[in-house]
């Protein structure tokens, strides 16, 4: 089975607090640590299992410049058997159609079984997947939480709905999904899995290898623009208990007896 | 004229979820002079059911009534509500596992803006939209600016705008139902087969009246044994957020939110959750909410009633020796 995973170079939730900058037009991006986005992650170790079970290979492909080679290269050092960057000047400012746009164009290069996508990253829009599917006239599923292969043209996915519950539907391949996190455990990958890929050539598709009018890329083409960032006015919020550790646990623990807290 | 808005209505066993009054208050917020078409989709009875429900709070119901259509897939709704809308429509649904699976392909197929994931609106000057939107899981927000002039596909975040039970209407139900599955039902590539249900775990959260809740701030699984000591100590049940059952630590039983169990305690004790709004939507019935976290600007603290700024490793040992004191 041929599969394609995209994936995104994001600023780490869980190594980094975001914080708006100075003016408001960006976060504040001076030490930030990057990875790779959370839900691509858990995309691409199940395309590695898939493969390990069934044959075939997994392609990474991320949008964006230079430094999107680092999350290409990790994925490769996990397993992923090819890494693609789609790179362009063009390309910046895009909104998700045309995310979406410009990874048709590399999808149509391929002859790609399944495609799979994370389910959101870091802007929580949860659109590409949903976008390209629909651009390839190929059937799509969002917020996966089970794969499995019934044969060469079919397989079984599970959905996330509400509450726990799971919904099941069989898919006719080629289809895209976008992964939920926890289908599975992503591998550790460790420095010398790096270290082993990273004299790799990875190849830069641009808008021209592509054959990707300018028109339908990039800021021009955006019709959904962010404007700024902000923190939200606190509303009521939290009253924050202040004090030695002492003095907080003791307000703590008459505020729980009160509430029945405390049994 | 304003452009029309339409607001997909969900709906389970004929009745309307609660998203469905909420979409009316985001219409009026998009555009007060706005016309509000619901849109439904089901089968039978139950379809007839939620129409009536919802009916007289809109200027007009569409439905769409079929058996393919009994348990609703996206794949098959998608191209029937293309063939139905009118050009330059926009279309308001719920951002939940039914709106991501169907909003995204929607907006490509209607050559429609896509607004994902909506807080709150500001209003429309020259065709463009502004709202109001979250990033990195609610740390910080944004205001975007949406040409809506050729339509829009929005999804809007439930819970973020009060239900309007007042609106009343004298509505006609129109049914669409031939035009929207003109030349048969499309969408076969993609076959529902079945609901599994959620695995029932030891504890049943949702029957709790404490719950000590953990999210990531706990770092490491060896460490949720302080967690289990402060729970025994209050005599509470242990839950938990996403992450920590995305890791294996505990079973998705344990899971708060919308994707897991929805629980109504009297008292919410939040360990280094940071408090996305999947989790919070787990949380009913106005719970006093205590939490703790080391980050300051963690969205928890937007909702939690007491907030403590410290981390959970250093500070649930000391609260649980505490507690035991007291207790002898």
């Amino acid at each position: 089975m041929e599969i394609l995973v995209c994936i995104k170079r994001v600023p780490d939730t869980s190594e980094n607090e975001i914080e708006v900058n100075r003016d408001g037009t960006d976060i504040e991006r001076d030490d930030l640590v990057y990875s790779v986005n959370e839900w691509d992650n858990y995309a691409v170790e199940e395309a590695i299992q898939i493969r390990d079970k069934v044959g075939g290979s997994v392609t990474v492909v991320t949008v964006g410049d230079e430094e999107g080679e680092e999350v290409v290269r990790r994925e490769m050092a996990m397993g992923a058997d090819h890494g693609i960057l789609l790179s362009d000047e063009a390309f910046s400012g895009s909104d998700g159609k045309g995310i979406a746009a410009v990874l048709k164009a590399e999808v149509e290069k391929g002859n790609y079984d399944l495609i799979l996508t994370g389910a959101q990253a870091d802007d929580g829009s949860g659109q590409v997947g949903g976008m390209l599917a629909a651009m390839l006239d190929r059937p799509y599923a969002s917020l996966v939480n089970l794969i499995e292969i019934v044969d060469e043209k079919t397989i079984k996915v599970g959905r996330e709905i509400a509450g726990g519950n799971q919904e099941m539907n069989e898919i006719d391949l080629p289809c895209v999904l976008s992964i939920q996190t926890g289908i599975n455990e992503p591998r550790y990958v460790g420095i010398r899995g790096i270290r082993k890929v990273a004299s790799l050539e990875i190849p830069v598709h641009t808008a021209e290898d592509l054959g990707i009018s300018a028109d339908i890329v990039g800021e021009s083409a955006a019709r959904t623009k962010r404007l700024d960032y902000f923190v939200a006015e606190p509303g009521e919020g939290a009253e924050i208990l202040e004090g030695s550790t002492d003095e907080i646990i003791d307000k703590l623990i008459e505020l729980l007896k009160a509430k029945g807290g405390i049994k | 004229m304003a452009q029309p808005i339409f607001a997909y209505i969900l709906h389970k066993d004929g009745t309307a979820d609660d998203t469905a009054l909420e979409l009316i208050t985001a219409a009026g917020a998009l555009n007060p002079d706005a016309s509000i078409t619901a849109l439904v989709a089901g089968s039978g009875a139950k379809l007839d059911s939620v129409c009536r429900n919802v009916g007289p709070h809109f200027d007009e119901v569409w439905k769409i009534d079929n058996e393919a259509l009994a348990h609703v897939s996206a794949e098959v709704l998608r191209p029937a509500l293309v063939r139905i809308l009118p050009k330059e429509s926009i279309v308001l649904i719920p951002h939940e596992h039914f709106g991501m699976d169907l909003a995204p392909g929607f907006s490509i197929k209607l050559d429609a803006a896509y607004l994902p994931d909506v807080c709150g609106f500001q209003g429309i000057e020259n065709g463009k939209l502004k709202a109001i939107r979250e990033e990195y899981l609610g740390q910080v927000s944004t205001h975007v600016l949406c040409d809506i002039s050729k339509g829009a596909v929005i999804t809007v975040r439930p819970g973020s705008f009060k239900a309007d039970e007042n609106r009343a209407k004298v509505t006609q139900i129109v049914d669409k139902t031939a035009e929207a599955l003109e030349g048969g039902v499309q969408g076969g590539f993609r076959r529902y087969l079945e609901i599994v249900a959620a695995e029932v775990g030891d504890v049943d959260i949702t029957k709790s009246d404490v719950l000590v809740s953990v999210g990531r701030g706990i770092e490491d699984q060896e460490n949720l044994e302080i967690v289990f000591d402060l729970a025994k100590a209050m005599g509470a049940d242990v839950s938990c957020s996403r992450p920590i059952v995305d890791a294996k630590w505990l079973e998705k039983s344990r899971q708060v939110g919308t994707s897991g169990q929805t629980v109504k305690p009297k008292v919410y004790l939040a360990l280094g959750i940071s408090g996305a709004f999947q989790h919070l939507g787990g949380i009913k019935g106005a719970p006093f909410i205590i939490a703790v976290n080391k980050n300051p600007k963690a969205p928890i603290f937007q909702a939690a009633d007491v907030g403590i700024v410290d981390d959970i490793l250093d500070f649930i040992p000391e609260l649980t020796d505490r507690i035991n004191e007291i207790k002898g």
